[in-house]
């Protein structure tokens, strides 16, 4: 069986890919994977529904982390998809036997051991599986406190749920990693990157500018949408922000943490006082939060409305741009 | 966010942690275990609110026949038409089809095998409504 140590984190892709690096010698922190994945993202996506209510995103695509992180840092990343859901049990089954930890994609929804609250067809949830005895596979997930254990069967369901992003059996391991990493090079190709998707995109739904987007859109919903629709409307905005996964305030902070490990891996102070910037601008949305889940609950205090919301999403679309604009022309 | 302002707000989690990024008093981030937060709490319990609602008119259509008792375990599942033909390998006309009570109480074991290894219960669980059909649904 496989030496592998498990760690609880924010974020299922960012703590699979540090735990995976840590069972292979490599000491990256979640926060250093998810800004090397060039994870921090904005999209405000009406077209694309998720029981009826638009897509809201704080991240970047599902799986984009792995390969940005496994291709700024050279490493030997193997993956697989597969048609027949045996080929794909009997591929996981040799390369444990090899001693390799391997992540997999799947549906949390057909994941017994996550809480029943959290249990929705989301079909992009990362997981290590580490060992195997008999019947029994186990299971490091991220977002659990405990490694933990799933049947064949069950785990075999997981891994072909259908739908939206469905995993096809998706696995991944770390074929070699080298012995030294190019991590400076890789932070600021990813900060200059993410900094450029926020702030430079002339496109309406996409970073600072989908920020205000959405915003507009949001403090016309109890017009537009009738009082109860708009609630669940801004209830999903919350989601998308604030549920497991995301750190708080919609991995703002977890960017901000990465932000910070930065200044010394870049030996650059001026890393710092961004962190510290980022942290703020995450403290304004997890505000916005507070205030659209009091009018969810109908419990307003003076001053909450769709439309003070709206007016906290641009001031943090205002201070990412400027954060943004201000990393770019650090960096150069 | 400071490591005093992680809330500690109990609820969907059940007695799960989650992990917050939150900073020392000298701004230093670290990773701290949170039991939750009652915005989260507030915004699942609307999710599960609507999905519970719609499960509820399901199941007065399940109860006055107008649908077969196939709705019932589809939506409880939190599938549509559309998702529960991907699973079953079927075109949705045929799962809209077997959402007719006559149709369905003619179907072949096989396709009723079928949908009870989908949604991990028995042909003879299928083919009934659960004792307790609203204790399904989560929270809210």
């Amino acid at each position: 069986m496989v030496e592998f140590c498990h760690e609880q984190t924010a974020h299922c892709e960012s703590g699979v890919l540090a735990n995976l690096l840590k069972f292979h010698g490599l000491d990256i922190s979640e926060p250093m994977a998810f800004g090397l994945g060039q994870g921090l993202f904005f999209a405000y996506a009406p077209f694309i529904r998720l029981n009826k209510l638009p897509l809201i995103t704080y991240r970047a695509t599902p799986g984009r982390l792995l390969k940005q992180v496994a291709r700024g840092l050279g490493l030997d990343l193997r993956m697989r998809q597969f048609k027949d859901p045996h080929k794909a049990m009997l591929a996981l089954d040799e390369l444990l036997e090899r001693g390799i930890p391997v992540g997999l994609q799947t549906g949390i929804f057909w994941l017994p051991y996550i809480p029943r609250a959290y249990r929705f067809h989301f079909n992009a949830h990362n997981l290590v599986v580490y060992g195997r005895a008999g019947d029994e596979y186990k299971i490091s997930d991220p977002v659990m406190p405990f490694a933990t254990t799933i049947s064949q069967a069950d785990l075999q369901v997981a891994r072909f749920a259908q739908g939206a992003l469905a995993p096809k059996g998706k696995l991944y391991f770390f074929a070699k990693v080298p012995a030294t990493l190019p991590l400076a090079e890789a932070a600021c190709t990813s900060l200059r990157y993410v900094a450029k998707q926020m702030s430079g995109v002339p496109f309406f739904l996409i970073g600072t500018r989908g920020m205000r987007f959405l915003a507009g859109r949001l403090g016309k919903w109890p017009a537009r949408l009738g009082d109860r629709n708009a609630l669940l409307h801004l209830g999903q905005v919350i989601r998308m922000q604030e549920e497991i996964g995301t750190g708080g305030a919609g991995f703002r902070l977890l960017y901000a943490a990465f932000l910070q490990e930065c200044q010394g891996v870049l030996d650059d102070p001026c890393m710092g006082e961004f962190s510290a910037r980022l942290t703020e601008i995450g403290d304004k949305w997890r505000l916005f939060a507070a205030m659209a889940a009091r009018i969810c609950k109908e419990r307003r205090r003076d001053g909450d409305s769709f439309v003070s919301c709206a007016r906290l999403i641009c001031t943090c679309a205002d201070r990412e741009e400027q954060l943004f604009k201000d990393i770019l022309r650090h960096l150069g | 966010m400071k490591i005093s302002d992680v809330p500690q707000d109990t609820g969907i989690s059940e007695d799960i942690q989650v992990v917050s990024y939150a900073t020392e008093d000298d701004g230093r981030y670290v990773r701290v275990g949170s039991r939750g937060w009652e915005p989260v709490n507030v915004a699942n319990g609307l999710a599960w609110q609507e999905i519970n609602a719609g499960l509820r008119e399901t199941l007065a259509e399940v109860n006055c026949g107008r649908v077969s008792v196939l709705a019932y375990y589809m939506v409880v599942n939190q599938m549509d038409v559309a998702l529960l033909a991907r699973y079953a390998g079927f075109f949705r006309w045929r799962v809209k089809r077997h959402l007719a009570p006559r149709v369905f109480a003619g179907l072949k074991p096989a396709v009723k095998a079928k949908y009870a290894e989908i949604f991990k219960i028995t042909v003879a669980e299928l083919e009934h409504l659960p004792s307790d059909p609203l204790g399904e649904g989560g929270n809210g």
